[in-house]
């Protein structure tokens, strides 16, 4: 396997745990964090292929994965500001019972 | 002979004679029934007007014994014109004299007889309906006119023999009335349709054209018809059905007789003076059209009904059904003296019977009030001693109607007598009248016994008369005023007395003319038959010296004396004791008698065979209309009905069932997409990431193939 | 070439910590191990090359976020009360993780992008070409990143605050 193709398995892999992990569990925090590694695991993705794809001289895959971390950073802030919120609101930070947009 | 100068004032207004009772009783209709003076002033008056123009008319055909005419167009069928119009001749002229007369002295006599009655004035005003429409056919031009008024007649007769409505016996007997003499009418129309078909016109004279000419008269003996009979001879007959009806004639009298429930003055006027002298009055008018063989039939008609009436009268016992039986014999008579002898021997004794007849009937109507109504003349007797006025003018009466010499009835039942005995064609007629006068002798003499003579019997049970039921009813409403000048006299029960004056006057002046009426017309001075046909008459002791009459007088005078001395032998000599003690002949002949008694089943006769056929005929169609007419009219509604429950299933089920189920189910997905929108983020993100896979398959697949 | 030892190890490394992240109990155990990912991943990024990639990830990512988490889960006494770990519908959600991974594996395995012939020698990636990239070429998303952190900071301190503000009304 050559190692492209290795990192992009490697990156699926992770990608799949995290949606599995923010799919299954209750805990707000534990979706968003599984929504980071979601992130971090198309970070990896970019960084591979910036290493292993034509025209690495651009900078383009590192560049943009910088400017990902930004955006993931400043999501998590709000995001978990939210979370707070509705924790105050609900006192409880189980998404299963958050149901208020129901219907 | 017509008239050719200008028509006299009273042949212009000739119109007025019937218009004005008509008129009167129109305005009686109008009134309240409390205005009792009123009517009564408004008929009589208007029945006097009439008479005193009767009495003009009557000069007028002296002076003109012609017959005079007026006639005017009255309705157009596209290009022809059906005229009417009113004639005046000395037929006619005699008819309004009588009619107006006797309807006037009845009129006067009624106000005292119904005095007691709460619907005087519906009394008089029918009276007076009658009397114009009588008046009206006497005077009529036009067949078609006649008929229209003798249409109105039987109306009236229908009102007034049913004026105590309430009693079943009276509504029968007015319903049996019409329609018997409908049966009558429908043969009197037929004649009327096929003589205008055959002559173009129902005018009697007009001017040559008129259907009694004789242009129309040879036109119409031209030709023959079913049964080899001539035209002439047919409608004749045809016309006949309708005197038949009307004037009670075999087979169509079973209506006079129960005609008698109707009040008596009633009674008198129309069921014997005049609407039943209507038919004869009619077949006299048409006698140009009547061939000899139509007057055959009418003659034996006549002949047969006066012997049939005659036997069933000597079995009544109600002293009006005995009269009403006395009129159907005379009306026989009449006709008998039409067919023989010609329009003036059957007039005469129509003109003197008017007179007897309605004498006997109000004597009869006094001899009723004075007992406390009571008819049955087994429960009378011995009335002489307490009515003598009455006893005195009904004695006047029965001789004259039993022809006893020098009375009315004798010159005119000898006339007829001695025409049937010189009739060319047969003896039988001449037979059965004898035989009908010594019966006629017989059972008048029978009645007087019973009802004047004897003690006063007094009744076994109650009987209720059709007047005992008026008087309870209105057993209140006394006018002692009308009663003469005897207030609080009431009749009191089981104590006979005379009427008051109101009533034995008109009896008076009609016994008079009783006795003295057949001096116009006995053989010395023939007047009355001489005027009829438009000649002079002269005073001739020689008009006795015609072959045979004398010895025919003699005969007749015989037949009287050996009925009335028959009927002294059987009820005569020892008085009647008891009411119910047999009768005499009964005791005889009990199952002749009581044969006769039972009006020798005619009716029942007719219960049997016309009238159960027409009840089939009536249940025939009944059924036809329910089950079978009614019965598609059913099935119609049901298939309908049908398609009805069939629509409705439909919309319900179908339409609005599956416009629902739709519904439902639109709802139910609804339902069931709405459980996507759980409100959880987890199920958002998992279908988020299902369309992801979804989405890269498609890719994938789509760029691999 | 990269298909070597450390590699592996690292990878192994960084998807044993993701997949404790998500399978933990405890939610301070979940922050820790995912610490241990962010970190195994900061690995990879330096052993392919990308060190300015790799340090901000340590910086950014196991510095502030992964604090912020656990943060988030002291204020929020996420592992106070005796709760089920997984929602209700848990299986579905890892056979619709596990279809994805499938799908992107194939997608990873039949792509011919995903096996290049050639394998490309390694980038150079001076911090002066980073730095004169990030103000020539994508200076555009750097001030829009900038703008972006300045509003994200200033929601989250809103959001923050306002609910600290109603606690307050509502303690006495």
């Amino acid at each position: 396997m050559n190692p492209l193709a290795g990192c992009l398995l490697i990156s699926a892999l992770l990608f799949a745990v995290g949606l599995a992990g923010a799919l299954t569990r209750r805990s707000a925090i534990l979706v968003l964090a599984g929504i980071e590694l979601m992130l971090n695991a198309a970070n990896l993705n970019f960084i591979a292929f910036w290493r292993f794809g034509p025209h690495p001289e651009a900078l383009t895959g590192l560049l943009f994965v910088v400017f990902s971390i930004a955006v993931a950073a400043a999501e998590a802030a709000v995001g978990l500001a939210l979370i707070l919120a509705i924790y105050r609101h609900a006192h409880t930070s189980d998404v299963s019972e958050i149901t208020e947009m129901k219907g | 002979m017509m008239e050719a100068q200008t028509p006299a004032w009273i042949l212009r207004h000739l119109w007025l004679i019937p218009v004005l009772p008509m008129l009167a009783a129109g305005l009686c209709a109008l009134l309240p029934q409390a205005q009792r003076r009123i009517s009564a002033a408004l008929a009589i008056g208007s029945m006097s007007a009439s008479f005193v123009l009767a009495l003009v008319a009557f000069a007028n055909a002296l002076a003109h014994p012609v017959v005079q005419t007026v006639n005017f167009p009255w309705m157009q069928f596209g290009a022809t014109w059906v005229s009417l119009g009113w004639l005046l001749d000395p037929l006619a002229a005699v008819m309004l004299v009588m009619v107006t007369f006797v309807g006037l002295l009845i009129f006067i006599y009624s106000v005292g007889y119904m005095a007691h009655d709460e619907n005087f004035t519906r009394f008089f005003c029918f009276l007076s309906l009658f009397a114009g429409a009588m008046l009206g056919v006497v005077i009529a031009n036009s067949l078609l006119l006649l008929f229209m008024c003798w249409e109105v007649v039987g109306l009236t007769s229908y009102l007034l023999i049913g004026f105590w409505y309430h009693r079943p016996a009276a509504a029968a007997a007015a319903k049996k009335a019409f329609v018997t003499t409908r049966i009558g009418d429908l043969g009197l129309l037929i004649g009327m349709v096929w003589l205008y078909s055959q002559t173009g016109t129902l005018l009697f004279y007009n001017q040559g054209t008129g259907c009694l000419e004789q242009t129309a008269l040879s036109a119409m003996s031209a030709h023959i018809t079913v049964a080899g009979m001539f035209v002439s001879t047919a409608i004749g007959l045809l016309i006949f059905c309708g005197a038949v009806g009307k004037s009670g004639q075999l087979p169509l009298h079973v209506w006079l007789p129960d005609a008698m429930e109707g009040p008596t003055p009633v009674s008198a006027l129309i069921h014997a003076a005049t609407m039943v002298a209507a038919g004869v009055y009619l077949i006299a008018r048409v006698y140009p059209l009547m061939t000899a063989h139509s007057l055959e039939v009418v003659a034996w008609v006549g002949a047969i009904t006066a012997f049939f009436a005659a036997c069933i009268a000597v079995a009544q016992n109600d002293i009006k059904r005995i009269l009403a039986y006395s009129t159907v014999s005379q009306l026989g008579y009449m006709m008998l003296g039409l067919g023989v002898g010609g329009v003036a021997v059957g007039i005469f004794h129509l003109i003197t019977h008017a007179f007897f007849k309605a004498l006997l009937f109000l004597g009869a109507g006094s001899v009723i009030h004075g007992c406390t109504e009571e008819q049955d003349i087994r429960n009378m007797g011995g009335l002489r001693r307490f009515m003598p006025v009455t006893f005195l003018t009904y004695s006047a009466g029965m001789l004259a109607l039993c022809g006893f010499p020098l009375f009315a009835g004798f010159w005119s039942k000898d006339a007829i007598l001695h025409a049937a005995h010189g009739w060319g064609v047969s003896r039988g007629p001449f037979y059965l009248g004898a035989a009908g006068a010594l019966l006629t002798a017989f059972y008048m003499t029978r009645q007087m016994y019973y009802v004047f003579f004897g003690s006063h019997r007094e009744p076994e049970a109650t009987v209720t008369t059709a007047e005992t039921a008026s008087h309870a009813i209105s057993a209140e409403r006394i006018e002692p005023a009308v009663s003469a000048g005897r207030p609080g006299e009431f009749c009191l029960p089981a104590h006979p007395h005379e009427s008051p004056a109101v009533m034995t006057g008109p009896l008076a002046i009609l016994a008079i003319f009783a006795v003295l009426l057949g001096f116009v017309g006995w053989p010395a001075w023939p007047w009355f038959q001489n005027f009829l046909s438009g000649r002079a008459a002269r005073f001739d002791w020689a008009g006795f010296s015609e072959p045979g009459l004398i010895s025919l007088m003699l005969v007749s005078t015989l037949i009287v004396f050996a009925g009335l001395g028959l009927g002294w032998f059987f009820y005569g000599r020892k008085p009647i004791a008891a009411a119910t003690e047999p009768d005499a002949l009964e005791k005889l002949q009990p199952g002749i008698f009581h044969a006769l008694a039972r009006r020798l089943y005619m009716d029942e006769l007719y219960e049997f065979t016309v009238i159960a056929l027409t009840r089939f005929a009536s249940w025939l169609a009944a059924f036809l209309d329910r089950w079978i007419f009614g019965g598609v009219v059913q099935l119609v509604s049901w298939v309908v009905t049908g398609v009805g429950w069939f629509d409705f299933g439909v919309d319900k089920y179908l339409v609005n069932g599956g416009f629902d189920l739709g519904c439902r189910e639109v709802s139910f997905g609804g339902r069931m997409l709405a459980r996507l929108q759980n409100g959880r983020v987890q199920s958002y993100l998992r279908i988020i990431a299902v369309a992801l896979v979804v989405l890269a398959i498609l890719l994938l697949w789509g760029h691999r193939g | 070439m990269t298909m070597t030892l450390p590699f592996l190890i690292l990878a192994l490394l960084t998807l044993a910590g993701g997949v404790a992240a998500m399978t933990l109990r405890r939610l301070v155990h979940c922050a820790l191990a995912l610490t241990i990912a962010f970190a195994g991943l900061a690995a990879l990024y330096l052993y392919l090359g990308a060190e300015f990639a790799g340090l901000a990830q340590l910086l950014v990512y196991v510095g502030a976020i992964a604090i912020l988490i656990v943060f988030a889960i002291l204020l929020t006494r996420g592992d106070d009360e005796a709760h089920k770990a997984f929602s209700p519908s848990a299986f579905g959600g890892a056979i619709v993780a596990l279809a994805v991974f499938a799908v992107l594996a194939w997608a990873v395995q039949s792509s011919a992008v995903a096996h290049p012939a050639d394998v490309t020698p390694a980038p150079s990636a001076s911090m002066l070409q980073i730095g004169l990239a990030l103000m020539q070429r994508y200076v555009l998303p750097l001030e829009v990143i900038a703008l972006m952190l300045t509003a994200a900071m200033i929601g989250a301190v809103i959001i923050a605050l306002r609910e600290k503000r109603q606690a307050e009304e509502q303690r006495p």
